[in-house]
């Protein structure tokens, strides 16, 4: 009986590795993902363009806009008069206009002297991108600030974790969260589907095997696929994008390996539903990808969600996976922190494989 | 055990889902070495009642034995002892002929040495020596079939059980499958077959002929013809399908 599974065992991979346009994107998606993800997707903003009006040039002013020059995420624009503000921000020339006052220094010195403080200059932001509105008035106000607002520079802004706010740190997890389930449960639902499909499926179930073991023996070379991926994901994360990863990449394996059984059996549940192979490719990737995407944390904050959407991301499996992937990764945490996400992901799994096993059992009947 | 020299011996089998009864009562037998066609129309319940032979389900009511085994409760004992050939083409594709006889030897738990004097065997009987490892997906739809039944039988089953076969096959490849099926009866081996060729049911040595879940007929296609007054296996199919009240 130990021949009969290995006989399947090697079925099953021989038909991944015959269908090499699959096992290519298979294996090339993760790489291609996190190398996108890493360096041309990025939520940092750059080259934010500013422009200066202003009216009477002084030593402060000029030390002002010389310091923004230098800057490497500001891209200085030269200086304007007045009546341009509106026309350049319309047109897109600017992201952003410093306006100095025309008694910058008279304001400057009667706050160094007295420590009595008045406007010295406005930032007029193109508004309509917020992101780089609110990035842009948080540089600015960073770089002109210490000469102009002394309260502004009382408070100290330390960046734990991740100094630089690095966006590919924030992504690797999401990508993992969302690449396991990708072939795990997609594949796998497909590969199954694609026997009711063709017929083999009912040699399968009138032949003496265990149907267990069948969907056993289909699981193992996707999960030895997956394990692969997780390995090439780790090494791109640490030695190309340079994420730190603490003292607990054993803990990251478990967590996922965890995860990974999970989404086989997402996998084995869409197989019972779906009929046509189109339907599980439809189901893994609109019901499945989407909340991924959308709910899990994974590109948008889970604190940023309306009130109501906030549960039912609690039920996104990939939302916990991610959650702890972050936390172990990018933080280094230890094992008691991400306790709560481990068992959530396990009962989550027992939960999905009890359904999953049992539909397929009813099917058969 | 019921009498040996039947592999399969059947009474009242029926099975219901819910309240409507797929399969109302039948009671046959076959006996070893025989070719049994199984006729019917499209929903007359032909399926269900071969799941019920395969061991594939269990009868709602009824008794009886498939080479040897309780029909009731020894599903898994039944499916060790049979082989089975579908409608579709039910070999992978993307395997080599040689893989595909190594899979099913596999689950059949036939022994790797027995397996491969067996599968040269088959192969030369065949004359696939030279296909051995080309991928049965670009072999051509008969040698697939021939292939098919190969396989079916790599185990040495008592009985097969071939659900329509020749399926979209051409008259001369189904000519040539029925020579098979011939070699492998007179090597005693039971043939139960389903098919829509009703001309293909002339070659049965026996047939029975459902209509809405129940066996309305079963005799030798001779003796059939006679007692319906029909000139063919076909005229006489329509003249008791005509009073069916489902399937299309």
């Amino acid at each position: 009986m130990k021949n009969q599974f290995l006989q399947f065992v090697k079925k099953e991979t021989l038909h991944i590795l015959r269908d090499s346009r699959t096992m290519l994107i298979a294996l090339l998606m993760p790489v291609a993902q996190i190398l996108l993800f890493g360096f041309a997707v990025s939520t940092e903003i750059n080259n934010i363009n500013v422009a200066v009006v202003v009216p009477q040039w002084c030593e402060g002013v000029r030390q002002s806009v010389e310091r923004l020059s230098a800057n490497p995420y500001i891209t200085y624009k030269g200086d304007i008069a007045p009546d341009e503000i509106d026309q350049n921000l319309r047109s897109g020339n600017v992201d952003a206009i410093v306006v100095f006052t025309h008694d910058f220094e008279k304001i400057m010195n009667e706050w160094r002297r007295n420590g009595v403080s008045k406007s010295a200059m406005q930032f007029i932001m193109d508004a309509s991108n917020t992101n780089i509105a609110q990035a842009g008035t948080g540089y600015l106000t960073n770089i002109l600030a210490s000469d102009v607002m002394a309260a502004s520079s009382m408070v100290e802004t330390h960046m734990l974790f991740n100094p630089q706010l690095k966006s590919a740190f924030n992504f690797v997890p999401g990508i993992m969260g969302m690449i396991f389930i990708l072939i795990c449960a997609l594949l796998t639902s497909v590969s199954i589907v694609r026997e009711k499909e063709t017929g083999t499926m009912d040699v399968l179930l009138v032949s003496p095997v265990r149907p267990l073991r069948i969907i056993l023996a289909k699981m193992v070379p996707y999960f030895g696929l997956s394990c692969i991926n997780l390995t090439t994901i780790l090494l791109l994360a640490r030695f190309v994008l340079g994420i730190p990863m603490g003292s607990n990449l054993w803990i990251v394996i478990l967590v996922s390996l965890v995860y990974l059984a999970l989404a086989l059996s997402l996998g084995l549940l869409v197989s019972t539903i779906a009929k046509k192979q189109v339907v599980a490719l439809l189901i893994s990737a609109a019901v499945m990808l989407l909340p991924i995407v959308m709910l899990s944390g994974m590109l948008f904050p889970i604190e940023n969600m309306p009130s109501v959407l906030q549960p039912l991301s609690a039920i996104v499996p990939a939302r916990w996976y991610i959650d702890a992937m972050r936390k172990l990764l990018i933080q280094g945490a230890s094992f008691p922190l991400i306790l709560k996400d481990f068992l959530i992901l396990i009962i989550m799994t027992i939960l999905l494989l009890a359904v999953a096993l049992k539909k397929f059992n009813d099917k058969l009947e | 055990m019921s009498n040996n020299d039947y592999i399969i011996d059947v009474k009242d089998l029926t099975k219901k889902f819910g309240t409507f009864t797929a399969v109302d009562h039948i009671t046959f037998s076959v006996k070893r070495g025989e070719i049994f066609g199984f006729l019917g129309a499209n929903g007359a319940g032909k399926t269900t009642a071969m799941r019920m032979l395969c061991g594939l389900s269990y009868p709602t009511s009824g008794s009886g034995t498939v080479a040897g085994f309780d029909v009731t409760k020894e599903g898994e004992k039944i499916k060790r002892h049979i082989g089975y050939m579908s409608q579709r083409f039910s070999l992978y594709e993307d395997l080599t002929v040689m893989e595909n006889m190594e899979l099913f030897g596999g689950i059949y738990g036939v022994k790797s040495k027995d397996l491969k004097e067996r599968a040269s065997d088959l192969l030369e009987k065949l004359n696939f020596v030279e296909e051995r490892d080309t991928m049965v997906g670009s072999l051509p739809l008969g040698w697939k079939q021939k292939l098919a039944f190969a396989v079916a039988t790599l185990h040495r089953p008592e009985i097969v059980f071939l659900d329509e076969p020749t399926g979209g096959v051409d008259p001369i490849t189904r000519r040539q499958f029925w020579e098979m099926i011939y070699q492998a009866s007179s090597e005693g081996t039971t043939i139960f077959v389903t098919t829509h060729y009703m001309d293909e049911a002339e070659y049965c040595h026996r047939v029975s002929m459902m209509v809405d879940g129940q066996i309305k007929a079963l005799d030798t296609p001779a003796n059939l013809k006679k007692q319906y007054n029909a000139a063919s296996i076909d005229e006489m199919f329509r003249i008791l399908a005509r009073g069916a009240k489902r399937g299309d």
